[in-house]
């Protein structure tokens, strides 16, 4: 028996048991990490000061319960704190006057202020929280797959490196490269406007990282040329048209004419 | 023939027609013929232009291999701008400098080239077709003399463009099957796979205000034409409120839930259609401005569209996959001849054939 046992049992087992549950535990902690991650820890106080904070610069329009009201502001329950963050941390919101869309503008509100009004409105249905520091660190991101996400799924209206475009009606998708990276992530999370909404199953976290950094990776700069804001073929077609054929006119008229 | 130093000439001075010829433009000398101090410094200006140019040419040599260029964007702008600028300088210096040179230094007389009547003399043209009469009467062309000649020269003749055009026609492609573009790679079962990784999409995934755009599953396992079923077969899958989706009347069961997919090939010439408003359901073509309107069958509400984008017929799987029904019911991208024939039978339903002309 004695004999059996010690057959049976390896000398290492203990620490392969050990090291197998230390595995373990980092993969559920990443996970959960993932999914459900905060950037600061929310407390009682910092959803009271929101309500506050919501009740007098909010209200007016989604209503003192953030139920929205009909045909003026949507409801923001289940909207999560991303799509908050995002909203007021970009200074879309509150909404300074109404157009084909709502624009970037200078935040009304510090960075506490803004944690507490999301903290406020998470507090009103399950959301998409804020993506931690390391969700959105680019140096952690492979630029060359984020190209290939991007292409698919963003380059239609942001244009091939993020310099944006026009849409119809006056709207129009904003250039990417002065948008913090929380920012990006949280847009594609959460959708705003007219842009659709890229889930976490159909751009992975992952993916979604992959893309900041080719965006940051767009702060290099051009490789030569007038990038002409890169806003595609029509800003490249004015300057052909305009600048190009005016100076070639330009120079026949210098050829033709008589020297004094 | 031209005539040099054509002065000044007195304007014609008859006055009863119409037009009056105005004569050539006074002569002005120019600073340079008058002044030699003027002529020495436009020489000076022409040798200084030259100047640049070998400089120029000489700074491209210097900068190809010196300045050394790293996979760093900032290295190959600067390699870049510096190649260009002295590069330009070179090319621009020769250019400029041969200019200013016939502009001050060179002879300056004016220069006039007299018109000639097109019509040939009265003598030239009788000797042309006499020519040509005694050529054919010589080869024997025109009487039937030398048969086997003339018919192996016309055969030669005939037969000859065929040793270009087969080869040029053959290596067009092997493809004149134009039925194969009334096809897709969807088939009754395929599953909608993400582009570009090719991963299953469940329904689940799609949540409300989502964009996914889809590939039938097994096309990144091709190994031939790729990209030319790609090109046919990608699919653009939204999901809406079902509220404001308005189901179009015998398509009842082409969605799922609010979950709808289109061919994003443009109707009109075929760019990607993949700008989507979620607030407005409209899909915007970026080439021409195409607009449609997704939650109304797609339906063109503004540019240059004729017909609707072809709705792509979806459902759920146990497993909760989304995937195609059958093939698009209509030839997708823009109109081409023959575009509906053999569909007539498997009548369209819905308005897919409003506005085809």
């Amino acid at each position: 028996m004695n004999a059996l046992a010690r057959r049976r049992y390896s000398k290492s087992a203990p620490v392969i048991l050990i090291l197998a549950l230390l595995a373990a535990l980092t993969a559920v902690g990443f996970a959960v990490s993932g999914s459900t991650a905060e950037a600061t820890t929310v407390s009682a106080s910092d959803i009271e000061e929101g309500e506050k904070l919501f009740a007098a610069n909010c209200a007016s329009c989604h209503g003192l319960d953030a139920q929205g009201t009909e045909g003026v502001a949507p409801s923001l329950v289940g909207v999560g704190a991303a799509a908050v963050n995002f909203q007021v941390g970009t200074g879309r919101m509150p909404m300074q006057q109404s157009g084909p869309q709502v624009q970037e503008k200078r935040p009304q509100f510090n960075d506490e202020q803004i944690a507490q009004l999301a903290a406020y409105v998470a507090s009103l249905g399950e959301g998409p929280a804020v993506p931690t520091a390391e969700m959105v660190d680019p140096a952690l991101g492979n630029p060359a797959v984020g190209m290939e996400i991007f292409r698919t799924n963003c380059a239609m209206c942001h244009g091939s490196v993020g310099g944006g475009g026009a849409l119809t009606q006056g709207k129009f998708a904003p250039n990417l490269w002065s948008t913090s990276n929380t920012h990006i992530y949280e847009a594609m999370l959460v959708g705003p406007q007219s842009m659709p909404v890229f889930n976490d199953a159909n751009i992975t976290p992952e993916n979604k990282r992959n893309i900041i950094a080719y965006l940051d990776f767009q702060q290099q700069g051009s490789p030569g040329g007038l990038k002409l804001g890169t806003i595609g073929p029509v800003a490249e077609g004015f300057w052909g048209w305009l600048v190009g054929l005016g100076l070639i006119i330009a120079s026949t008229i210098y050829v033709g004419a008589r020297a004094s | 023939m031209s005539t040099d130093e054509k002065q000044h000439s007195e304007p014609a001075t008859h006055t009863d027609g119409e037009w009056v010829d105005p004569g050539v433009p006074y002569h002005r000398p120019r600073r340079s013929d008058s002044d030699p101090k003027a002529a020495k410094r436009a020489e000076r200006q022409v040798a200084a232009l030259f100047g640049i140019s070998i400089l120029g040419t000489i700074a491209t040599l210097v900068v190809y291999f010196v300045q050394d260029q790293t996979e760093e964007v900032a290295s190959i702008r600067l390699v870049n701008i510096l190649l260009g600028f002295s590069l330009g300088f070179a090319m621009l210096g020769i250019g400029i400098g041969a200019i200013h040179w016939a502009r001050t230094l060179m002879r300056d007389h004016e220069m006039v080239e007299e018109r000639h009547p097109m019509r040939s003399s009265d003598e030239g043209r009788a000797g042309a077709i006499q020519n040509l009469k005694d050529g054919a009467e010589d080869s024997g062309l025109t009487t039937n003399r030398r048969t086997l000649l003339k018919g192996s020269l016309i055969t030669a003749v005939a037969i000859a463009p065929l040793a270009v055009l087969v080869p040029q026609i053959g290596s067009m492609g092997g493809n004149w099957n134009v039925s194969a573009f009334r096809h897709t790679m969807w088939t009754k079962g395929t599953r909608l796979a993400r582009d570009p990784d090719g991963a299953l999409i469940k329904a689940a995934d799609v949540t409300i205000g989502s964009v996914f755009h889809v590939i039938p599953d097994g096309l990144v396992d091709l190994e031939h034409h790729k990209l030319e079923e790609k090109a046919k077969a990608v699919v653009i899958l939204i999901r809406m409120d079902p509220r404001d989706l308005n189901i179009q009347p015998g398509r009842e069961d082409w969605s799922f839930d609010g979950i709808i997919a289109y061919s994003k090939i443009c109707t009109h010439v075929g760019c990607p259609v993949a700008l989507y408003e979620q607030q407005t359901h409209h899909l915007l073509c970026p080439c021409h401005q195409s607009t449609f309107d997704v939650a109304n069958g797609a339906k063109v509400i503004f540019g240059p569209a004729k017909r609707p984008l072809p709705q792509l017929p979806i459902a759920v799987d146990d497993e909760g996959y989304i995937f195609a029904q059958s093939d698009f019911h209509e030839p997708i991208g823009p109109s081409y001849w023959d575009r509906l024939k053999g569909t007539s039978s498997e009548p369209v339903p819905g308005s897919t054939k409003e506005g085809d002309a």
